[in-house]
């Protein structure tokens, strides 16, 4: 029960976002409704730790430790970055008549969101994530100038295309399924139960097509180039959304969907997994070097964690597995503070180029601690959680004897950690031009950084005891045990 | 008696599936914009024929509303959604400057759904139903020439209906390896197919407000530079 109201909560809200009397209201129900919604995830998976698994309608609605973990994580960055909406979204939109309307969208983009991982059948999760993109679509180009359409038609169209196929790839899975003489409705626990006996050609074929579906929307190399380009046009929330937990999304279907294959005796592609993975993080390191855009900078630092995780789930381990949950949740967390941090040096100063943005530490402290407490974080220096999830990653590579993939891993983590430190130290330090004027930042916009920041700080030093058993019981379920 | 009926049913869907590939390359080689639709629509009657034909033969209820679902959404709901978001003059245009001309883009097809065939060449050996030789490999073949449009046409519209081309195609394959899919998600899916028309279509709209141009492939202001060190 709880757990049919927590993904029903955000389409309610979009519900009374559109209706008229309410319209000038949206952000307080917005707000009110994501943070129900959050506090009834945070209940949904006490009860996963206590029972294993939550059922919310016998085999179309079903929450594992792995799916009450993403729920929890989209309840989170759909919250905050609703609360952080509110004065960003006043000040710096062009677009304050239409804003009723951006939160209804922006509710259905968290429904679409939050009802991915709650899903027990595949086929329905295809729905889902096909949902998750068409959302988000118009959002990319709320501000309506030409480079935010561009950005959002490039979006559609790449992300799409991937629709089909990986449409088609479910069908396979399906037939995979059927032949293996499984029941009508097939669920993830009945595809781990028939992996053995599925025909590997079918199960192999059906994850290449949603591979390179749902890939795309992941943001994965070389399907990554809408990324950058709808994370710098979109508004900052909607950044925050997408970067943080939208490309999580898809790779969590991609990852149980791994899970299964792996679980089949014939079908080894691990190795694969790794490659590809590898390729995508060096990609975002060497461009890392080349952005001029900051929002566009953490956009490639997303690209790196997607091929980080990937990479983890890869070596096919108990220690990658771990490694590769550890670091969706960490990313998440992260890179959402990320971005709100970048709205808020966008709202300080309007503008997006890294040269422009100079002294930023005399200009608004605030906005300056924020970054560099971020970017140390993003780029995975100690104390904070992402150094924990990639040195776990590194050793369960060297354990799982893929020395060479650890070896170029090790090596592009570093370039990126340069990379980003090389950009943001012109950001932060130096002198400012003196013209400058500069805005005090919303009180909304502060909150929200506030808010992100304290677990990126705390659970780098100390993971609470019920967090601990929750991502134990994700990386099992990851694992297929 | 029986297998004679299935027999011809069997070669009926055959021929259906003759349709949609011809459907597929006539998309490829039309410039009107007008006329790609027409032939989406057309495609998506012979896809629900295909649906109706082993719906009938495999006595299943599914299928038979699959092929209710795919007419509804695909040959009536999209065009007059598409009708009402945007401008007339957009479906009067024709496509001047393609990338690839229109002979080659038809030969690219034609290898293409060759390529098709030899790709599901060694899985539709799991399976003894002549219905799967035939529409795996055909579907396949309409993704793949759907995708190719995509990438080489230049309006918007037409990269819309390579995009639900593409879906036509997936569901061809579908109704002949997941008959019996769950009809919610059947139902899920066709909505899911309507609302990439109205996103597609007001994104389309405000571009054209906006911009001024629905050659969508001439919008490429973003891009990475090379950073100058200073």
């Amino acid at each position: 029960m709880a757990l049919m109201v927590t993904v029903s909560l955000p389409l309610l809200a979009a519900l009374l976002c559109w209706i008229k009397p309410f319209r000038a209201f949206a952000w307080v129900l917005t707000v009110v409704c994501l943070t129900l919604s959050f506090a009834l995830a945070i209940f949904t998976a006490s009860r996963v730790l206590a029972d294993g698994i939550v059922i919310g309608i016998a085999r179309w609605f079903e929450a594992d430790g792995l799916s009450v973990l993403v729920i929890l994580l989209v309840s989170f960055v759909c919250g905050l970055a609703a609360i952080f909406a509110g004065g960003y979204m006043h000040h710096g939109s062009q677009q304050t008549t239409r804003l009723w309307w951006f939160y209804c969208n922006y509710n259905l983009l968290a429904f679409a969101l939050i009802i991915v991982p709650a899903f027990a059948s595949p086929n329905l999760v295809w729905v889902g994530v096909e949902l998750i993109t068409l959302f988000a679509i118009l959002l990319v180009g709320f501000e309506n100038t030409p480079t935010a359409l561009e950005a959002a038609w490039k979006y559609a169209i790449l992300t799409l295309m991937g629709a089909p196929i990986s449409l088609l790839g479910f069908f396979v899975l399906y037939w995979a399924y059927h032949i293996s003489g499984g029941g009508t409705v097939e669920t993830w626990r009945g595809l781990y139960a028939a992996a053995s006996t599925m025909p590997p050609n079918l199960l192999k074929f059906s994850f290449l097509l949603v591979f390179v579906g749902f890939g795309a929307k992941v943001g994965l190399a070389p399907m990554h180039t809408w990324l950058p380009d709808a994370h710098s046009q979109a508004p900052t929330p909607i950044c925050a959304v997408l970067s943080g937990i939208k490309t999580s999304v898809p790779l969590y279907a991609i990852l149980r969907l791994l899970s299964v294959i792996l679980a089949s005796p014939e079908a080894r592609i691990g190795n694969w997994m790794v490659v590809i993975g590898l390729f995508s993080v060096g990609i975002a390191a060497f461009l890392l070097f080349q952005v001029r855009d900051y929002k566009r900078m953490f956009a490639y630092s997303t690209v790196e964690h997607m091929g980080i995780i990937l990479t983890a789930a890869g070596f096919a381990t108990r220690g990658g597995e771990s490694g590769a949950v550890a670091q969706l949740m960490n990313h998440s967390i992260t890179k959402s503070l990320c971005f709100y941090t970048a709205g808020a040096v966008l709202v300080v100063l309007g503008t997006r180029q890294i040269r422009e943005v100079r002294g930023l530490f005399r200009l608004s402290p605030f906005a300056g601690g924020a970054l560099l407490l971020c970017s140390l974080a993003i780029a995975g220096a100690p104390p904070f959680p992402i150094f924990l999830s990639e040195f776990s990653i590194l050793s369960a590579g060297l354990r799982s004897g893929h020395n060479a993939a650890v070896i170029v891993l090790a090596i592009l983590i570093v370039l990126a950690f340069i990379a980003i430190f090389l950009q943001i130290n012109r950001m932060l330090f130096g002198n400012p031009e003196p013209a400058s004027t500069r805005v005090p930042l919303p009180a909304s916009v502060k909150t929200a950084i506030l808010i992100a920041a304290a677990p990126v700080v705390v659970l780098g030093v100390y993971i609470p005891g019920p967090v601990h058993s929750l991502m134990t019981l994700a990386a099992q379920q990851l694992g297929g045990h | 008696m029986a297998s004679a009926q299935t027999q011809l049913i069997e070669g009926l869907n055959a021929l259906d599936a003759g349709l949609i590939l011809l459907t597929a390359f006539g998309m490829v080689a039309t410039r009107q914009v007008q006329g790609v639709m027409r032939f989406f629509i057309v495609q998506s009657i012979f896809l629900a024929i295909s649906a109706f034909l082993i719906g009938f033969n495999r006595g299943s209820i599914h299928l038979i509303a699959l092929g209710v679902i795919t007419i509804g959404a695909k040959a009536i709901a999209i065009p007059l959604v598409l009708k009402r978001t945007l401008p007339n003059d957009l479906y009067e245009r024709r496509e001047i400057n393609q990338v690839i001309n229109i002979p080659s883009s038809l030969l690219l097809a034609l290898l293409l759904a060759i390529a098709a065939e030899f790709l599901v060449g060694p899985l539709v050996s799991v399976s003894t139903d002549p219905v799967v030789h035939v529409n795996l490999p055909i579907g396949l073949a309409g993704i793949l020439i759907g995708a190719y449009s995509l990438v080489a046409r230049r309006e918007a519209i037409p990269q819309l209906v390579g995009i639900l081309a593409m879906e036509n195609g997936a569901f061809f394959a579908g109704v002949a390896i997941a008959s019996d899919l769950p009809l919610i998600a059947e139902f899920a899916i066709a909505i899911d197919v309507i609302l990439i028309a109205v996103v597609i279509g007001v994104l389309t709209r405000d571009i054209t407000r906006t911009v001024g141009t629905t050659e969508a492939a001439t919008m490429s202001e973003l891009k990475e530079e090379p950073y100058e060190w200073r």
